[in-house]
């Protein structure tokens, strides 16, 4: 057994509320499937451009308590939030007082505790592909997360800041969160997940994000990752869609060491849309990977993707995009653009579009790019005065800008832009 | 005195292709000059190469403007001494704000020129003054750069950083090209607006309808590379009249 594995199984034994919710057996036959199977290989068609063979060397030791840092060092979102450190639910900085009538939003450790944790459709489900390893390591070992719920017909207008913080620690640690986004028919939500280091730090984190919109309900989700240079992310977000859903969503990535994040949204009611947009912006030696898998399962439904790839220095950013049609979904309209700017001759960009059509009537454009800088537009900013230096970063920022612009709230447009910008300056 | 002095210059295009075969012009400080010619003259190229673009190597004879040799600066160092070039093709560029690009480009010329730089209220004063100068719409503003910009809204965007760059010397690539008679009246207007004793103008064009609309000190026909005959605005009269074939037949077969 790898390093990897045997170090994450090791938690289990110590791990909190492992038996709560009556989820011992099912916690306990995920782990045994994930270190049965081990870890895919790069002949595994989904791994391919993502090798673990770095990773699977490594060993991570399970985090049970706060850790301690610096809060005051923290610039925490105003307004209703959960916080996370190192995937420890941290109450001190947590606010969730003034939320409208029937939105609950929890720290999965309390609904467990409280018996109340959303088992039945959530928690005890179960990951059969062997190369779900990271699914089954989580939904072996994850007792902590973000769970919200909103009630029928419930709007809640403002952002829910889910916050997740990682610190530099005396050892490299391991942990998962298991996080749940339930909106009931009609409802709306906000929801805006921020991922950052307070330090440079190697942990491994691994989180599984579900999402169940019911008929009519609206969610607008923003995730800006920043992590530190050193980290690993294995996330995976499966979404399912009901009747004249509307899913918006935006993922701007700006670091860690390897990240992967798997999108999978099922479009399972009539009309049900999913809008998502992506930025990944790798430098250093980062490695960036988003795999969409998006499916449509019922008439009229749509999806618009646009993901920016940008790969400064020496690091790697992969994309593969997959949509998948099913028969029967005649109407769809289903449209992905990735386009890829290489910044400097050592970064690599790997882009794979993948567009599988069993339906008759269906509307679908998909289309990969990867270039440098337009040279008309380079010419042009410098023709009006501006030197080469600020052409470029102006084109760049534009060029990741472009997918950021869907974000409805102007604050938090604005906040994830400047984020962008930031990042972009460190790299120039 | 001369403001751009252009001699018997030659230039290729794409590493071989010879375009400008001794072309020679010179432009005076509050002078408008017309270049016309038939499409494949050298008109597009002789804009790109006073500008500075890419993909033109000069093989022989010179450029100056203002005394200094323009062929030796950067593009941004041209638009710093007063070089503006209105592009056949101005260049849609998404995500990138009108109005921030513009003060962007002002400030960076103003810095290049020891000038201090204009905070954000002084350059929207500016930009006001100017808007109202070319009875232009302020939403071009807060759109990104020429962003789903109609034909004749890039143009007459060219026309109104022209104005808020105010520069010494202005090329208008076939400004008028594809514009309704509208648009084409609005950019000759952004032209008339801004002539002054200290501006020159070169405008080059395929048509002389524009210059109905601004009326030019010379014309100058340009062919294969050279111009083969200056005169003044009867000449572009001449032209519309008997179109480019009269200019082959008066030069000789071997300037076609």
């Amino acid at each position: 057994m790898s390093a990897l594995l045997q170090s994450l199984a090791e938690g289990f034994d110590t791990l909190p509320r492992r038996d709560a919710g009556g989820l011992a057996s099912a916690r306990g036959a995920a782990l045994e499937q994930a270190l049965a199977d081990g870890l895919p290989g790069t002949r595994n068609e989904r791994w391919k451009y993502t090798p673990l063979r770095a990773l699977e060397r490594r060993s991570f030791s399970p985090v049970t308590t706060l850790p301690d840092f610096d809060a005051a060092a923290l610039e925490l979102p105003d307004g209703p939030r959960l916080v996370f450190a190192n995937g420890v639910f941290a109450p001190a900085l947590s606010e969730l007082s003034g939320l409208p009538e029937g939105v609950r939003l929890q720290p999965l450790s309390q609904a467990l505790e409280r018996g109340a944790a959303p088992h039945a459709e959530f928690l005890a489900r179960r990951f059969d592909a062997a190369d779900e390893v990271f699914a089954r390591l989580n939904a072996a070992l994850a007792t902590e997360g973000a769970w919200l719920q909103v009630a029928a017909g419930v709007d809640c207008p403002q952002p829910l800041h889910l916050v997740f913080i990682s610190v530099p620690d005396e050892t490299d640690r391991g942990f998962a969160l298991r996080h749940v986004i339930d909106l009931a028919p009609g409802a709306q939500a906000r929801v805006v997940e921020h991922h950052l280091a307070l330090g440079e730090h190697r942990h491994l984190g691994n989180a599984l994000s579900q999402i169940r919109l019911g008929a009519q309900a609206g969610l607008a989700h923003l995730r800006i990752q920043s992590e530190s240079g050193g980290a690993t992310l294995m996330q995976r977000t499966d979404a399912t869609l009901a009747e004249a859903t509307q899913y918006r969503r935006v993922d701007l990535e700006l670091g860690a060491a390897l990240s992967r994040h798997e999108l999978n949204v099922g479009l399972h009611g009539r009309q049900a849309q999913l809008h998502a947009n992506g930025v990944l912006l790798g430098g250093g030696t980062m490695h960036l990977d988003t795999r969409l898998g998006i499916e449509h399962n019922a008439p009229d439904t749509a999806c618009q993707l646009n993901w920016r790839g940008l790969a400064a220095q020496r690091s790697r950013v992969v994309f593969h995009g997959g949509i998948l049609i099913q028969a029967g979904a005649d109407g769809t309209d289903a449209r992905l653009s990735n386009k890829n700017l290489l910044l400097s001759d050592s970064a690599e960009i790997d882009t794979q579009p993948v567009l599988e059509i069993h339906a008759d009537e269906v509307q679908a454009a998909h289309g990969a790019t990867v270039g440098n800088l337009d040279p008309t537009a380079l010419f042009y900013l410098r023709s009006r005065g501006l030197d080469e230096m600020q052409a470029r970063r102006i084109l760049t920022a534009a060029f990741g800008r472009e997918a950021l612009a869907v974000i409805e709230d102007e604050a938090m447009r604005g906040f994830a832009a400047g984020q962008l910008d930031r990042r972009l300056e460190e790299l120039a | 005195m001369t403001m751009l002095k252009i001699d018997n210059l030659h230039a290729t295009v794409g590493g071989n292709r010879q375009i400008l075969k001794g072309l020679t012009l010179e432009v005076k400080p509050g002078e408008v000059h017309a270049i016309m010619g038939p499409n494949g003259a050298g008109k597009s190229t002789l804009g790109n190469i006073i500008a500075g673009r890419d993909g033109y190597e000069v093989t022989a004879g010179s450029v100056n403007f203002d005394g200094r040799d323009l062929l030796e600066l950067a593009p941004e160092e041209r638009a710093a001494a007063g070089v503006f070039l209105a592009f056949q093709y101005p260049v849609e560029i998404p995500g990138v704000n009108n109005t921030y690009f513009l003060r962007s480009a002002l400030n960076a010329q103003r810095v290049a020129r020891g000038e201090v730089e204009l905070d954000s209220m002084q350059f929207l004063k500016l930009v006001r003054e100017k808007l109202a100068v070319l009875h232009l719409d302020d939403k071009l503003l807060h759109r990104g750069v020429n962003e789903g910009f109609s034909g004749g809204e890039k143009k007459r965007n060219e026309i109104f950083q022209m104005a808020v760059l105010e520069p010494k010397l202005a090329v208008l690539d076939e400004t008028d090209s594809g514009l309704d008679i509208d648009a084409l009246k609005a950019v000759a207007e952004g032209v008339n607006a801004l002539r002054s004793p200290d501006r020159a103008f070169v405008i080059i064009t395929h048509y002389q309808r524009l210059l109905d609309y601004i009326k030019p000190d010379a014309v100058h026909v340009l062919a294969d590379g050279r111009i083969v005959e200056s005169g003044g605005p009867e000449l572009a009269m001449q032209l519309e009249q008997h179109g480019y074939d009269w200019i082959r037949q008066r030069v000789g077969p071997e300037a076609a």
